[in-house]
């Protein structure tokens, strides 16, 4: 068995990483830039980055390559370095990763949606998962993590390519929104309908990242607790960005986020760790909370 | 008062009756039918059905059956999409359904627009759309720009990562009214405003509005770096950008 399943089948709550554009923003990625191009051209950046939050006290990070589809690297004209930029950001990850702990292949929306509603068969989008999914095996990632989705044949497609390239363990993890008929995403997919249909694609583990606040995501998280027994992970943003001083900022602090997750972990996740906003000081509030506890 | 029976199409009557809960919201809708041909709301039930063959085929023969191509796109295809965006923001249909819409629209609009714009008669409005500065996402920004132009508004489309100097200069060679820009991130959103001082600068302000959207845009945001209006999504924005075309143009007249 992977060994990373092992040690969360032990019952042990296990914690991820925090935001990765929010730490290269601070840390000389411009706006707009792109960031898995850091992988390549400022390495000591992204792995301090690792280190940062492995020290903080994480279990796992993810690899700097959540925009590393073809799709979305042909954007800053780097759509021919897929294969590359994601064996890189699995390569810098690694390299600051203690014995035990993970790197976890980050996989983010292609940005294209697939026909009828847009113009990507299904073919050409698997094809571009299988690319990525393939650099971050080359480079040596522990398992993959499908994030930040929205449409359910996009997110099945992605854990068919991460399988058929590899076998590693598969996150799935969908973004919602809060409609006055409850949480959906932008598809209209229901946090229960999501968990049925991404463990019919095959996902290990099941979960929810981005987009809303802690307080709901731990209705979330209730939710597909009710309905599936597979390990459920989640990655919460430090609140809706404001603007303070006349900057924008995430507004929840790292105390006042590690307070609430034990909430979190109540409703049902296993894996825990933050999204846009968050920082390595989030993640050392969350693990001595959680960790105490324990 | 008009009742829900007196709503000639079944299809429709079923929807509202399904879909449309708020009382006010259904005697607003239902008088509207109420006054609709028979024909033009068997169009309009194309739209709310997404069917764009249908929808395709129903304009054309209305149209060769003498119906004003003005009358098709307010009673049959308009009246259809107020279903639709009803249906959008109370979750009962999410973005590929309506964009099944967009497309059923678009399919009876490529009759109407030809014929409009030969006998004269202008678009509902001409709004310039683009992702601002250091943002390559354009997904949002589509949408919108999708559901626009099956409103009937002709629709420029910068594209991503535009300057306030290209914004600028489409407003200055087009004659658009209404500017509509996204952001996806945190870092570039603060180029809206930055885009809304560059006309400021330009002496250019007070003759255009701005609507912003995106994920990390509130209402907050939008009225902070001084635009016009904020839309949730791009059945808002289609909302949005008729009443900032309907203030500039009273602003003119």
């Amino acid at each position: 068995m992977n060994t990373f399943l092992e040690q969360l089948n032990s019952g042990r709550v296990l914690i991820s990483d925090g935001a990765t554009g929010t730490y290269l923003q601070s840390h000389g990625l411009e706006p707009g830039g792109c960031p898995e191009l850091m992988n390549a051209d400022a390495p000591a950046v992204v792995r301090q980055m690792a280190t940062d939050y492995f020290a903080a006290g994480a279990d796992m990070v993810e690899t700097n390559s959540f925009g590393g589809s073809r799709y979305m690297l042909a954007k800053y004209g780097q759509g021919e370095r897929v294969e590359e930029l994601n064996r890189l950001s699995a390569q810098n990850a690694r390299s600051a990763t203690p014995d035990g702990k993970f790197v976890i292949g980050s996989i983010g929306p292609t940005g294209e949606f697939l026909e009828p509603n847009g113009t990507a068969t299904e073919q050409e989008m698997l094809d571009v998962f299988c690319e990525q999914a393939r650099g971050l095996a080359d480079g040596g990632v522990d398992c993959f993590c499908i994030e930040t989705m929205s449409d359910m044949m996009e997110m099945s497609l992605a854990i068919r390519a991460c399988k058929k390239t590899t076998g590693l363990p598969v996150f799935a993890s969908l973004t919602f929104d809060q409609g006055p008929r409850g949480f959906f995403t932008m598809f209209g997919i229901t946090p229960v309908g999501a968990v049925e249909q991404m463990s019919k694609a095959g996902a290990d583990v099941v979960g929810s990242n981005c987009g809303i606040t802690i307080a709901q995501m731990i209705d979330i998280i209730a939710a597909m607790r009710q309905a599936t027994d597979k390990p459920i992970i989640t990655h919460v943003n430090a609140g809706i960005p404001k603007i303070i001083n006349g900057r924008i900022v995430y507004p929840d602090t790292p105390d006042y986020m590690a307070n609430l997750y034990p909430k979190l972990v109540e409703a049902g996740a296993g894996i825990v760790g933050g999204c846009c906003g968050t920082t390595p000081e989030h993640i050392r509030a969350i693990a001595n909370v959680l960790n105490n506890g324990n | 008062m008009p009742e829900l029976s007196d709503v000639h199409n079944e299809f429709i009557r079923a929807e509202i009756e399904e879909f449309i809960l708020d009382e006010n919201e259904q005697r607003h809708i239902v008088q509207m039918y109420a006054k609709i041909s028979p024909q033009m709301q068997d169009i309009a039930a194309t739209i709310i059905d997404g069917d764009n063959h249908l929808s395709d085929e129903l304009t054309k023969k209305a149209l060769d059956g003498g119906v004003e191509a003005i009358q098709i796109m307010d009673n049959g295809l308009i009246a259809g999409m107020a279903i639709v965006g009803i249906k959008f923001r109370e979750n009962f249909i999410f973005v590929p359904e309506v964009l099944a819409c967009a497309r059923a629209m678009k399919a009876g609009m490529a009759h109407i627009e030809p014929i409009l714009s030969a006998a004269g008669i202008e678009p509902i409005g001409k709004v310039i759309m683009g992702t601002v500065k250091g943002d390559l996402h354009d997904i949002g920004k589509n949408l919108c720009i999708m559901m626009l132009r099956g409103a009937g508004f002709e629709v420029i489309d910068l594209s991503v990562d535009v300057s306030p100097e290209m914004f600028i200069e489409a407003f200055e060679q087009n004659s658009a009214t209404v500017i509509g820009m996204s952001a996806l991130l945190t870092t570039t959103m603060p180029n809206m405003g930055v885009t809304i001082e560059a006309f400021i600068d330009e002496g250019l302000r007070d003759d255009v509005r701005f609507m912003v959207g995106g994920a990390p845009v509130t209402p907050e945001f939008a009225e902070d770096m001084g635009a016009d209006a904020y839309g949730a999504n791009a059945v808002e924005c289609v909302e949005v950008a008729k009443r900032l075309a309907g203030e500039t143009q009273t602003a003119t007249a």
